[in-house]
Formats: structure tokens, sequence, C-alpha cells
């Protein structure tokens, strides 16, 4: 038993609690913060070495044995999610420091910023249902204040709605784990996926089963319940743009992927038939709006909610290909996303306004830019040898190998589509005639620049190199394929 | 009394969703209330309604007679966010009365750019 798990869940609450004592000094929020935030990512780091050489760490809170106390589990699958999300807390950080103004640094964004990385790391690391709905709840906290920080009219109006939505959701996940618990009388996931096996009637399951796609659904934004996220997101300034984007639906996606390949296999007929049509409704519902809209904003917003369709349907085909390929595609998607709204971020900072109408011709004056940008949105479609590639690739793969092969084609066909939305942003703002630009200072463009370069070239490096990553994405998917596994190692402690 | 706590617990929900899809924000509110009381309920009552049995197991004190302590421990976790969750949003919406004049959910609708 070792307790290094707990670490990267530790590290940024203790230092956000810290950070809240001298919210003025905002050079020593600024170090303090990022020295948090690289701490997490060290320690995550070994963290994933050590489940990758020794095996499924364990930690049941308490010493209590492993049924009736809280478990924290950390296999490949999840210790690779919380490597990423510490990195990308850290680039998120620093692209801060020129972008998000020292009024909201004065006013706890800090803080809040590593409160939402403790609930997200807590919540893809957890191995027990109700404790998953308390760090959501840690998160979806840390994420209120953050979406109304700076109290902007836009803000207040989006985040009345976001509030509402995720109360209700939270008040049907309380619903869920209530007729859970009844059916199973047991919270442990591992213990949920011995039990669940041994109950024969399992149309209560089902029932239960879809239930959750539905608390999740609203989380992770399928189909027909993103309808909130677009206006949302659209609110807040565009870090914490990037920080949601990057990290809030994919929670809502990770429990799909846990509940759905651990416990909730036992009619699967149904289930995962319904997973995969929503998961294509998802996409060609995401491609309307990522078309629709003149809004780089909003062109990237769509661009989430198609990338959350193509990772649920190679989960819903559980096979190997599919379950890697949605692994891959999975943390492929949070860098890039990341990537991607900190770029257009620095394009609409440079216009002073995000409608694509109202630029062009920034290739001349911003030659560099527009080449990270050009490499950042090839690697959104996914053309080889760039991130997206490999994911998709082995999703489509599973997709012909698995009962819905139909998906796969419409994977392939909307990537053209998301290609061309990603596509349009440079052909608008970078081409074209050179439209009147505010006036930015060289430091602080550098200071925006430099974060999404670097994390461009580690999304880059991410695609090429998914060779030196596949052992790690292969034995994250051979624990989802194999509950057993999981199980045993749950057991054992 | 559980079918009596079920009758509660939809009662509950109706009175939330009515609530909630009337166009005042105050309203809407007490809603989400009301909701997360009829799901804290529903957590209560699915665990068992033990009555009068104890909820530690002594020599003697056979399963059947035993009431199950974990609902309790959950629903006082999920009191505590619902109830943080509630203020938060009370002042969230104050705020908004404040910056856009209305609590009316009518005008709200779409987007800043549409109107």
């Amino acid at each position: 038993m070792s307790n290094l798990l707990l670490f990267p869940i530790i590290i940024p609450l203790i230092i956000a609690a810290a950070l809240m004592l001298f919210p003025n000094k905002i050079k020593m929020q600024r170090l303090i913060a990022l020295l948090g935030a690289l701490l997490t990512l060290i320690s995550s780091v070994f963290l994933l070495f050590k489940v990758y050489n020794d095996g499924i760490q364990v930690v049941t809170l308490g010493s209590w044995p492993a049924p009736f106390g809280i478990s924290m589990v950390s296999d490949l699958f999840s210790s690779l999610l919380v490597v990423t999300t510490s990195l990308i807390v850290l680039f998120v950080v620093l692209y801060s420091f020129p972008t998000i103004g020292i009024k909201r640094e004065q006013s706890f964004y800090y803080p809040a910023v590593l409160f939402l990385m403790t609930g997200v790391n807590g919540a893809f690391t957890t191995g027990d249902i109700f404790n998953l709905f308390v760090f959501v709840e840690v998160l979806l906290m840390a994420s209120y204040t953050l979406i109304v920080h700076g109290g902007e009219r836009q803000q207040l109006r989006e985040s009345i709605k976001y509030l509402l939505v995720n109360i209700i959701s939270s008040a049907l996940f309380v619903a869920a784990v209530a007729f859970l618990y009844s059916v199973t009388g047991t919270l442990n996931m591992a213990d949920l996926a011995v039990k669940i096996p041994q109950i024969e009637n399992t149309g209560i399951l089902t029932v239960i089963a879809v239930l959750f796609l539905v608390v999740f659904g609203f989380k992770a934004a399928i189909f027909p319940l993103y309808f909130w996220l677009p206006a949302s997101y659209h609110a807040p300034p565009m870090p914490i743009l990037a920080l949601f984007g990057a990290l809030l639906t994919k929670v809502g996606v990770y429990a799909i992927m846990r509940t759905y390949t651990l416990f909730f296999t036992m009619n699967t007929g149904f289930t995962h038939e319904l997973l995969a049509i929503i998961a294509i409704l998802t996409i060609l519902a995401g491609c309307v709006g990522a078309l629709a809209y003149f809004d780089v904003k909003k062109i990237i917003i769509y661009n989430i909610i198609i990338a959350v369709g193509v990772i649920l349907f190679g989960v819903s085909q559980l096979n190997e290909a599919g379950v890697q390929g949605s692994i891959l595609y999975l943390i492929h998607d949070m860098m890039i996303k990341a990537a991607l709204f900190f770029l257009v971020g620095i394009v609409a900072v440079i216009f002073g306004t995000s409608n694509l109408r109202k630029m062009g011709g920034l290739m001349k004056t911003y030659p560099v830019l527009g080449w990270t940008y050009l490499v950042a949105a090839f690697g959104l479609a996914g053309i080889p040898p760039l991130s997206g590639f490999p994911g998709k690739l082995l999703i489509v793969q599973g997709g012909f190998e698995g009962p819905q092969f139909w998906g796969s084609i419409v994977i392939l066909a909307t990537s053209l589509i998301v290609l061309l939305s990603a596509v349009r942003i440079f052909i608008y703002a970078f081409w074209g005639e050179p439209v009147e630009t505010k006036p930015l200072k060289k430091p602080a463009y550098n200071a925006m620049l430099f974060p999404s370069m670097i994390l461009v070239a580690v999304t880059v490096f991410f695609g090429v190199g998914a060779e030196l990553f596949m052992p790690f994405v292969s034995g994250a998917a051979e624990v989802l394929l194999n509950p057993s596994l999981y199980i045993e190692a749950v057991f054992k402690e | 009394m559980e079918i009596i706590m079920s009758v509660v617990i939809g009662f509950l929900f109706m009175a939330a969703v009515y609530l909630m899809l009337s166009k005042s924000l105050i309203r809407i509110i007490i809603g989400t209330g009301l909701l997360s009381h009829g799901a804290h309920l529903l957590l209560l009552t699915m665990g068992g309604l033990g009555g009068e049995s104890p909820p530690v197991v002594a020599d003697g004190v056979s399963v059947s007679d035993y009431a199950d302590p974990l609902p309790q421990a959950l629903i006082l976790t999920a009191i505590v966010i619902s109830f943080a969750v509630t203020s938060f949003f009370l002042v969230v919406a104050y705020r908004a009365y404040q910056e856009l004049g209305t609590d009316n959910m009518e005008l709200l609708k779409g987007t800043e750019d549409h109107e």
C-alpha cells in the first residue's frame, strides 16, 4: 500500500488553501500556483511509472477493508489522465499570467484553478461511486467560481444556466446512486463489478445504467444533453475556457468509460448500442454547430462535442482496438483542445473580437502564430503523423471489427468536417486582406505564445511518438476490458 | 412506511419540476432545493428504513434486524453539498439580478448576441 496516488489530489488542495491566505500578493500567487501545478505533475508522473511497473495501486482510506472503506484506485487509465490533467493545468496557469488580468488574479483565481484540479484528479482516481459524486461536486464548485469569476454581464447570465443544469444533474446522480445501492447493496466499484453479474434481474440494472448515462451525459455533453455547453463555455475568459474545454467534459467521458466497461456490462446489446448511436448523433450535432458559427470560440467549443462523440463510440465497441483508440484520443483531445483555445485566444486578443468575419491577413504580421495554429488544426483533424491520427485510426478499426461499422464511416466522413471547421479559422484569420489589429506588446504576445507552442509541441510529440506511449495505453485498455484485474487489485489490499 | 416515503418523494420531484419550469429565477432555485430534498429522501428510503433496529451488529443481533447506517452517512454528505450549492446559487442569482435587472428567465433566453 502506497500513498503516492493521493499526492496529485492533496498537493493542489493544500496549495490552493494556502494561496487563499494572501490574495493581493500577485507575484507570490503566480509563483506558488505554478510550483503547485509542477509538483502535482511530477508526483503524477512518478505515480504513472509506479503503476506501470508494479501494477494497479490501491489505497483504502481509514484502512477499512475493501468493500466497506472508500477505495482510491489508480490503474494505468486513471493515472494517464491524471498526468494529462496536471500537464494542462500547468500550461493554463502559465497562459493565465498575461491574459487573465490583475483584478481576477487578486480574487482567488489561482486557488479556484487548483481546487478544480483537486476535483478532476480525485474523480479520475476514486474507486467508489459515491466518492465520485463528491469529487465531481468539488470540481463543479470550483467551476462555478471560475465561470462567474469577474462578474461580467454575459458571465452572470450564462452561469445561472450552467449552475441550474449541473444542480439538476447532481440531484439525478444522487437518485441514480440510491437506486444502484438498493439493488446491489454496495457502492465500491470493484464490489459492484462482482455483485452485478450475480443479479439475475438485469432489466432494472439496465434502467440504472441508462440513468447513469444521462447523469454523466450532462457532464460529458452528449446528444441531446449538450444544449447548455456552447453558450456557457462562451462566457468566461480564454484561460478558463481552455481549462473547462480540456478537463470538465472529460470527467463525464471518463465516468461513462469506467462504468460502462467495469460493471454495466450485463446487457451490452442494448446499453452499448444505445451508447454507440448517441455517440454518432453527438458527432453529427457537433459538426452542424462547428460549421454554422462564425465565432472562433464557438467553432472550437463545438469541436469538443464532436470529440466526445468520437471517444464514446470507441468505448461502445468494447473491443481492444476501440478502447485503446478511445484512451489515446481522449488524451490527445484534452491537450489539443487546450492548445487550440490558447491559440484562438491570442487571435481574439489581436483582433479584439472573436468574430471571424472581422478578421484577416494575420499571416504577414504573426507568421509563427499562423503556422503553430495550422499544426494544431491538422492535429485536431487527425492528419498523420499528428496526435489525432493514431487514436482515430484505432477507433475506426474498432468500429469495423465491432457491430456498428456504419459508425466508423460517419467518423471518417466527419473528420473532413472537423478539418474544414478548423482550417476555416486559418483561412479567415490568417489569409486575406489585413484588417486593423489592436496593438499588442511583444512581451505579452510572447508570454501567450510560449505555453501554446510548447503544448502544441507536446501534442506533436504525442502523435509522432505514439509508439512510445502504446505500452501504457494497451495496459490501460487491458484493465478496462478485463474487470477481473481491477477487482483483484482492489480486494488484495 | 416505504410506500408513504415513495409517495412523498414523488410529490417532491413533481413540485420541483413544476417550480423549475416557471419563469421566475427564485422559484427555480426553490425548485432545485426541493429536487435535492427528494433525491436525499430517495437515498434514505432506498437503503431500507430499518424501523427500530439498531445500526450496530452486536452479539445476538441477526443481520435482518440491522439498520443500515450507510445511507445516513451518504445523505449527510449530499445535504451539505446541496446546502452549499444552493446558497451559492442564491448569491449568483442576486448578483445577476443587480447586473441584468431582471429575474425573468424568458428574457435571459439565448445569448447576448441574439438580442
